[in-house]
């Protein structure tokens, strides 16, 4: 009831507004005099007063928005990608302010009066070649700057990182670790993925014994950690917002991303002052129905808080009793092939 | 004697036979399967406007969803049918088809067909001095071409699992796992690539070939270079996209795998091999990027014009202009790999396409200097479409700088796929290549139509369209930053997202006020065509380009004498103390061309 009383609110108002327009076109028409000279003016005014409301109001929504936009970095290469973020805002914010300033108050200043001329000044090329070049160099020097970095965070991960596998399939994260040999077991192929492995881990590799499945993501502070990206059905995306970790999780192909977080959740929720507070895992890439409920919590620890925890989870291959089951499979198959083979032999 | 008389006759009876002609149209072959360009100009506007008014509505039920995610939409049933639960919220899946459709209508069918389509087809005749187009019957089945895709999108809104729900990238596998929503978008948009490769062909051949005499290719209006080069860019790119598709089509009914690997769904082992999306999303953003271009540089040539015009001023640096259009055109087919940063692409790639994207910076920031240095010390008229196209060179400006901070792969890795991105391109491509259009039909409808738009009415649409539009989108910008993803059906599950909650429904509030008021234009629109004021001179605005030498409402075939003979550039106002000089005035003795003008030092 109430949204069908707005609607009509909203459809009176434009009726309203529609008759107001109609008729002050027509009072002009009736008239004859078409005040351009007036309507300039009234219009240039507004665009000033737009320009200064809006350069307000864009004041008032950086401090709406204080420290809840950009939170503060949680891992070493995230202070990389803040410090280019504030050197392209810098940059971009002076062109901003300026160019925005000129359009309107240009469109005020020589806004139509009936004696005016204008200038016929078709071009000058010392201008055109200045605002070719300055931008060119001041992009030429973000571009540095910002490929300094790209290359520093897609480098190779120093040798002592831990690795840890994120497969991303409608719609959770299956989180795997390497358990206590620090080697993740090689995956055997889709087409091994069963209610008893949800994977398809290759069970005939012996780093696969202790690898075991995480509900939550747990990592040491201040430690190289390496995730292993892989998807299941369509695409997504590992997304860390408060690490400034990104990387789509591909059918078909891994990819990875490593980083090194600086602060754990409880020194995090001390800083905030905030005892609920989590980081957390998203999927940023559309993978249909339920893409906004992937969610995952990220718990940083202490390096000693985390080999305890590694040391506490029980292997994945125990759980659903993988070699128990290996094994009465393998004589089953051993007969199988037995039985395919012999055919081909004769 | 008797054979002067024959040829006279004959001249005669010919003339006679075109005014016959002109009389006799009936209703199917003047408004439907009509070959005037200028008709199929208004065919490709009014499609236009169908569709943006569906595609506006759409973002309208979503941002209800995000703002008011608990609202009753019960009362939307009669509209929305199935789309909505039972309990009168949005079916997620239906979420997802909303936006997929809202970002596919708006950029393809309203940004492409309906701006391109319109204003290619009636600017170009009209400004170069031709009678129509090189192909009329092209011009016509390009038109049809997009209606027949519009009808099988329209369609693909009423099957059973509902509408394409990809979103308008349209990513496989997700794409390849839908139903016959999809089908018929992959159909639909096939046939609309069809009529673009038509069009543009057709704008391409008419602006290289039937210019009238005197009309050098640097005597054009700069509306018409930038929709030569749009029409090159889409010629060159959207094929590239219909390959991508049709690939896709195949792998979808015939079996094949290019895009697809060994995938397991609803616990199901699908045997595809070792096929890689990555190959679709190469082939998808080989258009994709072009595409934005081909959206904002008609609307960047209708801004040079209608502020030159309403200046009375030359537009400064004309060159410069046509050379920054011709960079972007060239670097538009180098950046695409940047909508892929985080794509598992390499590294070393990414960075060519770092460089490049920022390099296209460069020539869009020449444009911006140009058009503020155009304005200043003119004698600017804010009319309406002045209005618009001021408003659009501060949309711009907004969106494109945004551009340098998603450009930049470092930075890209935080913002991708979140608010900001949506902030970006709504501001850059979105917002702005509609106040490029609106100041185009407010400039032209008298052309067109042969009566005024209500000017008032303008008024209120422009200051509500623009301060509303950074009202949504600025805010955006902080959410992105804040890392909220984009096609998020809803933020409650997590801290980090749901924080926004507040901004989220006043955003909504603002779009719904947006769009009534958009509602307002379609309004002036219709109500103008039909009871506007009549046009009584042929020259309305006092502009110096060949269309408003054409009689009032011209026929088919526009001048009804001699195509008039073209002497100068366009841009000849103010210039020896004339307010401005048609093209079609000879030079006078010792006048000197634009280009040899002295510094402005020197003047004084």
């Amino acid at each position: 009831m109430t949204t069908l009383l707005i609607i009509l609110v909203i459809v009176l108002v434009l009726i309203v507004l529609l008759q107001i327009a109609l008729t002050s076109d027509f009072i002009n028409f009736i008239k004859g005099d078409d005040d351009e000279e007036g309507k300039s003016k009234f219009q240039g005014t507004m665009l000033m007063v737009f320009l200064i409301l809006g350069f307000v109001s864009l004041i008032w929504s950086v401090f709406y928005f204080k420290g809840r936009f950009l939170p503060a970095p949680a891992s070493e290469h995230g202070h990389l990608i803040d410090m280019n973020f504030d050197l392209a805002l810098l940059f971009t914010g002076i062109v901003f302010v300026v160019t925005q300033i000129l359009l309107f108050y240009f469109a005020y200043k020589f806004r139509y009066r009936k004696k005016r001329k204008a200038y016929y000044f078709p071009e000058n090329n010392k201008l055109e070649v200045a605002w070719t070049i300055i931008p060119a160099i001041v992009l030429t020097f973000l571009i540095v700057k910002g490929l300094n970095s790209w290359y520093a965070i897609t480098a190779d991960a120093p040798e002592d990182k831990i690795v840890f596998e994120a497969t991303g399939r409608q719609f959770a994260w299956v989180l795997r670790y390497p358990g206590v040999d620090g080697e993740l077991g090689t995956l055997a192929g889709r087409d091994k993925v069963s209610p008893t492995n949800e994977l398809g881990i290759d069970w005939n590799d012996p780093s696969s014994k202790d690898d075991f499945l995480a509900n939550d993501i747990v990592l040491p502070v201040g430690k190289p950690v390496e995730v292993k990206i892989e998807a299941m059905d369509v695409l997504h995306s590992f997304f860390l917002p408060q690490f400034r970790v990104k990387m789509d999780a591909v059918p078909g192909i891994t990819t990875r991303f490593w980083f090194v977080p600086t602060i754990t959740t409880a020194e995090m929720r001390e800083k905030l002052g905030d005892p609920e507070f989590n980081f957390e895992l998203a999927c940023a890439e559309l993978c249909g129905r339920g893409h906004s409920s992937m969610r995952k919590v990220v718990t940083i620890v202490t390096p000693e808080e985390y080999e305890k925890w590694v040391q506490e989870q029980t292997p994945y291959s125990q759980l659903v009793g993988a070699y128990e089951q290996k094994s009465q499979r393998q004589t089953a198959e051993n007969a199988n092939n037995t039985t395919v083979q012999n055919p081909e032999i004769n | 004697m008797s054979d002067v008389n024959t040829t006279m006759e004959h001249t005669h009876s010919e003339a006679d036979h075109h005014a016959h002609e002109a009389h006799h149209e009936n209703f199917f072959t003047k408004y439907l399967f009509t070959m005037d360009h200028k008709m199929i100009a208004k065919q490709f506007l009014i499609t236009g406007i169908f569709w943006a008014i569906i595609g506006a509505f759409f973002s309208v039920v979503f941002r209800m969803q995000l703002g008011f995610p608990n609202a009753d939409l019960g009362w939307l049933t009669p509209v929305m049918g199935r789309w909505l639960t039972p309990d009168g919220t949005l079916d997620p899946n239906f979420y997802n088809a909303l936006i997929t459709m809202h970002g596919t209508l708006l950029i393809f069918f309203v940004l492409t067909a309906g701006l391109s389509g319109t204003f290619a087809n009636f600017l170009i005749p009209l400004q170069i001095g031709a009678r129509d187009m090189a192909s009329p019957l092209m011009n016509m089945l390009s038109y049809w071409f997009f209606f027949l895709a519009s009808v099988i999108m329209f369609a693909s809104l009423f099957v059973p699992d509902g509408p394409a729900q990809g979103g308008w990238t349209a990513y496989p596998p997700l794409s390849y796992l839908q139903g016959q929503g999809m089908t018929l978008w992959l159909l639909s948009l096939t046939f609309f690539v069809a009529s673009t490769v038509l069009g543009g062909l057709n704008y391409i051949t008419t602006i290289l070939n039937m210019r009238t005499k005197g009309m050098s290719m640097f005597k054009m209006p700069l509306t018409i270079w930038a929709l030569f080069f749009t029409a090159v860019i889409g010629l060159l790119s959207f094929p590239v996209l219909v390959a991508g598709f049709i690939l896709l089509i195949f792998d979808r009914s015939l079996g094949t795998s290019f895009y697809l690997s060994d995938l397991v769904v609803n616990g199901q082992f699908l045997d595809k091999g070792t096929g890689s999306p990555i190959l679709y999303e190469h082939l998808f953003w080989f258009l994709g990027h072009p595409e934005v271009y081909i959206v904002i540089l008609p609307a960047m040539g209708i801004v040079s014009e209608v502020l030159s015009v309403n200046s009375k001023k030359p537009v400064f640096g004309y060159r410069a202009m046509v050379f920054s259009i011709l960079a972007i055109t060239i670097l538009s087919f180098l950046v695409w790999a940047h909508h892929m940063f985080v794509s598992g692409l390499n590294p070393f790639v990414g960075s060519i396409f770092v460089l490049f994207t920022l390099l296209i910076a460069v020539p869009s920031a020449i444009k911006v200097f140009n058009w503020i240095a155009t304005i200043w010390r003119g004698n600017v008229r804010l009319n309406p479409q002045t209005m618009y196209a001021i408003g659009f060179v501060s949309m711009f400006i907004s969106g494109g700088l945004t551009g340098i901070f998603l450009g930049n792969s470092t930075i890209d890795i935080q913002m991708h796929d979140t608010y900001f991105v949506v902030a970006h391109f709504h501001i850059v491509m979105g917002v702005a290549a509609f106040l490029g259009m609106f100041a185009g039909v407010y400039h032209w409808f008298p052309k067109m139509f042969g009566r005024y738009m209500n000017r008032s009415l303008a008024y209120m649409h422009f200051w509500v369209t623009l301060i509303g539009a950074y009202l949504i989108f600025w805010p955006m910008h902080y959410l992105g930053m804040a890392g909220v993803p984009r096609r998020y059906y809803s933020f409650d599950a997590f801290d980090a997202f749901s924080q926004f909650a507040g901004m989220n429904a006043f955003i909504s509030i603002v779009a719904i006020i947006v769009f009534a008021f958009q509602l307002l234009w379609v309004a002036n629109f219709f109500y103008s065509i039909f009871k506007g004021r009549k046009v009584q001179e042929s020259n309305p605005w006092g502009a110096t380009t060949l269309e408003w030498t054409t009689p009032i409402k011209p026929g088919h075939g526009n001048w009804t004498g001699e195509i008039p003979e073209v002497y100068r550039w366009p841009y000849d106002y103010n210039k020896n103390g004339h307010e401005f000089i048609p093209q079609t005035v000879p030079m006078e003795e010792g006048e000197l061309e634009h280009e040899e003008t002295p510094e402005p030092e020197k003047v004084s």
